[in-house]
């Protein structure tokens, strides 16, 4: 066995597994269930071939529609939002909140500016 | 300045929120110390923003009303005109049409927001799963399989300049340095854009007729870069 780090945005697991990543889609938040890969209200259908238990990295990828990056020389593996999650939100015209630390460490929300105009200007050192 | 704009906005109910898109906070300690920042600034080393946002280069701004709605596609935008003869971004069509937004004189965009955003493909979120692989591995210096993932990521969204530029520091390679124009030389020699503002605040001959910039060269440049390190 060796023990890979995955990656879920930005929560970092360990998980247990061989030389390929075979994961337990609890690790990313969802429960394998008669109808499928579910979570919350939500089940997405798991094809015939999949075999019970823990599920290959690539192919979990797939059935959540989750952009992944797997090396398998590192044993690491990473996996993005799906890019329809990431248009829906965007495009619903609700700004996605976040919570950034600031340069003393203090934790700030978009929503703690709700009911004044805000102007989010991102720049870089670079 | 944002900490100029915040100061004479803030009274009319703005608030500027700076985000830097950076590798750590001591990176963007000398920009917020030398504003004398009052206004929230915050460090995005996982480029959590920019995945949230779309956002694939800087500056990029985004105005958000008082209801927590988008009400302008991200744009790029100066508020100074200290670099704009390097830029090529006037701050004339920019800091007024804030100013009339904020002040309730004009709508923040003349176009349908939604129709004029720009959403990430399944591609461009691949590209974000490899950085932020490439990022973890280097943060645990193993720093020859971070730069294939760096590689990687930029090969696959090579419009993405928060993955292509924003990984050059952490390479150890000078994002202002020669391999930085090569890598914008051969993007917008195929015909690209290195940035997209919005055409109703793009720069345009009048703003310089109205408003004259002081010309700089790219060694000036270089030395006000180095004295805010």
């Amino acid at each position: 066995m060796t023990t890979w780090t995955v990656i879920d945005e930005q929560r970092v697991h360990t998980v247990e597994s061989g030389d390929t990543l075979l994961i337990d889609p609890t690790v990313l938040g969802w429960t394998r269930m008669p109808d499928g890969l579910c979570r919350d209200e939500v089940c997405v259908p798991i094809p015939n071939d999949v075999p019970a238990g823990p599920i290959e990295a690539g192919t979990l990828a797939r059935l959540l529609q989750r952009p992944a990056a797997v090396d398998p020389t590192e044993h690491i593996a990473s996996f993005a939002a799906p890019a329809a999650e990431r248009a829906d939100a965007l495009r619903s015209g609700t700004a996605p909140d976040f919570e950034l630390p600031d340069i003393h460490g203090v934790i700030h929300s978009l929503h703690d500016y709700r009911g004044k105009k805000v102007v989010l200007y991102a720049y870089a050192s670079w | 300045m944002w900490q100029a704009i915040h100061e004479e906005l803030a009274p009319e109910g703005l608030v500027v929120l700076t985000i830097a898109i950076d590798r750590s906070p001591d990176d963007a300690r000398p920009f917020i110390e030398r504003a004398a920042a009052t206004h929230p600034s915050l460090i995005d080393t996982e480029h959590r923003v920019a995945d949230l946002y779309n956002m694939v280069n800087v500056p990029t701004v985004v105005w958000i009303d008082e209801e927590g709605s988008i009400v302008r596609p991200q744009d790029v935008h100066y508020v100074s005109n200290e670099l704009a003869s390097i830029t090529k971004f006037h701050n004339r069509k920019p800091l007024a049409a804030l100013r009339a937004w904020v002040r309730g004189e004009a709508p923040a965009y003349p176009g349908d927001v939604r129709a004029d955003t720009k959403v990430a493909t399944e591609t461009d979120q691949e590209a974000r799963a490899a950085f932020a692989l490439a990022w973890w591995l280097s943060q645990q210096g193993r720093d020859e399989a971070a730069e294939r993932w760096f590689v990687h990521a930029g090969e696959l969204a090579p419009h993405d300049f928060t993955i292509r530029r924003g990984s050059m520091p952490i390479r150890g390679i000078d994002p202002a340095g020669p391999a930085f124009f090569q890598m914008v030389g051969d993007w917008v020699g195929r015909g690209n854009a290195y940035y997209l503002p919005l055409a109703d605040t793009a720069t345009t001959a009048d703003d310089y007729e109205a408003e004259p910039i002081e010309e700089i060269d790219m060694a000036e440049l270089r030395r006000r870069i180095e004295e805010q390190r």
